[in-house]
């Protein structure tokens, strides 16, 4: 491997972002791809399979031997709100291999003894996210119902193209939400990237089994994203 | 504890020692049949002296990797090795877990 590829490489990961390295086994040469760059056709298929399914492997071309390796960055669930779905997610959430941290200015709600074990910021959301961007590999859950504290991770969120966005409310409470977010500019594509009323329809009903619904629907948003057109990728 | 975790990471470790003028192999796990202790992708990095960082077989094959890493550091081309319960290699460096995996060990060039 060459030394520039080694150092793209470390500077992809240490940027979060998603990249797969491409091995010539016979002759040891290396490239390497970041989600959402232009990918030469050849590799296009196998590079985007790589990104999606997290899964190195070999591939055999008529030009030889080749071994895709993918690095991914880390998976973490950013919850607005501490509520009670907030408190069966923080349980359910390091099971399934995500971090999760949960932001909410109001202090009763955010007391470390609802949370343990979980990172708990009691600051408004405009505060805590200029500490720590949003990005690809984060899944936004806005949940505490307040438009005040809601509206401005979620924007956020779709400017930076986390991976997964999704808000509680029902859906008269998404219609006025809409129509907010239109107002302060935001494009009805990425209106649409919203996930709301959140969680896959299983007929959740207790908090715990809205968590259930979150969880499964930000894997399904994590496996099955959309890995060449890029939004919010650093160049 | 992040940046302890980091400070460990394989591929980190090898941009660092090739800054500081080292001679540096990586190798990567590139297949696995059965129970393998480290998964395809997982590296291993090396450097002239037989300093190493990571792990491919949770460290069963690693000083066959190490010894074979001396040779690529020094001749520059790249080498597959593999490591099996059917292999005589495996059984004297004790790969009984009855797993095989198959290691790409490839010089930092430049």
């Amino acid at each position: 491997m060459e030394r520039s590829i080694l150092e793209a490489l470390n500077a992809a990961r240490s940027a979060r972002r998603a990249a797969v390295t491409v091995s010539d086994l016979v002759s040891g040469g290396s490239q390497v791809y970041l989600e959402g760059d232009d990918c030469p056709a050849p590799w296009r298929t196998s590079v985007a399979r790589a990104l999606q399914s997290g899964r190195a492997g070999i591939a055999e071309t008529e030009q030889g031997s080749f071994f895709l390796n993918v690095y991914l960055p880390p998976s973490r669930i950013l919850v607005i709100g501490a509520v009670h779905i907030s408190q069966a997610l923080a349980k359910l959430a390091p099971v399934a291999g995500f971090d999760m941290t949960i932001i909410d200015p109001r202090t009763a709600f955010a007391t470390p003894e609802r949370f343990a074990g979980v990172e708990l910021i009691a600051e408004w959301p405009e505060d805590a996210l200029r500490e720590r961007p949003l990005d690809r590999f984060t899944a936004l859950v806005a949940v505490t119902h307040d438009p005040k504290i809601d509206d401005h991770p979620i924007r956020s969120a779709l400017e930076a193209g986390c991976f997964y966005v999704g808000a509680l409310g029902s859906r008269k409470t998404h219609a006025t939400r809409v129509e907010r977010l239109r107002q302060a500019g935001v494009s009805d594509a990425d209106i649409a990237r919203i996930r709301a009323p959140i969680g896959l329809d299983i007929g959740a009903a207790s908090p715990a089994e809205i968590a259930v619904a979150i969880l499964a629907q930000i894997v399904e948003a994590l496996r099955r994203r959309d890995t060449s057109h890029v939004k919010g990728a650093i160049a | 504890m992040l940046e302890a975790a980091n400070v460990l990471d394989p591929l980190d470790i090898a941009e660092a020692w090739t800054k500081q003028g080292r001679k540096v192999a990586i190798a990567t796990v590139i297949e696995t049949w059965g129970s393998a202790p480290r998964p395809v992708g997982s590296h291993l990095v090396i450097d002239g002296d037989g300093n190493f960082q990571g792990s491919v077989s949770g460290g069963c094959v690693e000083g066959a990797v190490i010894t074979e890493a001396a040779d690529v550091i020094a001749s520059g081309a790249p080498k597959i090795l593999d490591f099996g319960v059917a292999d005589e290699t495996a059984w004297r460096v004790g790969l009984s877990c009855g797993g095989r995996i198959r290691v790409f060990v490839e010089r930092i060039e430049g």
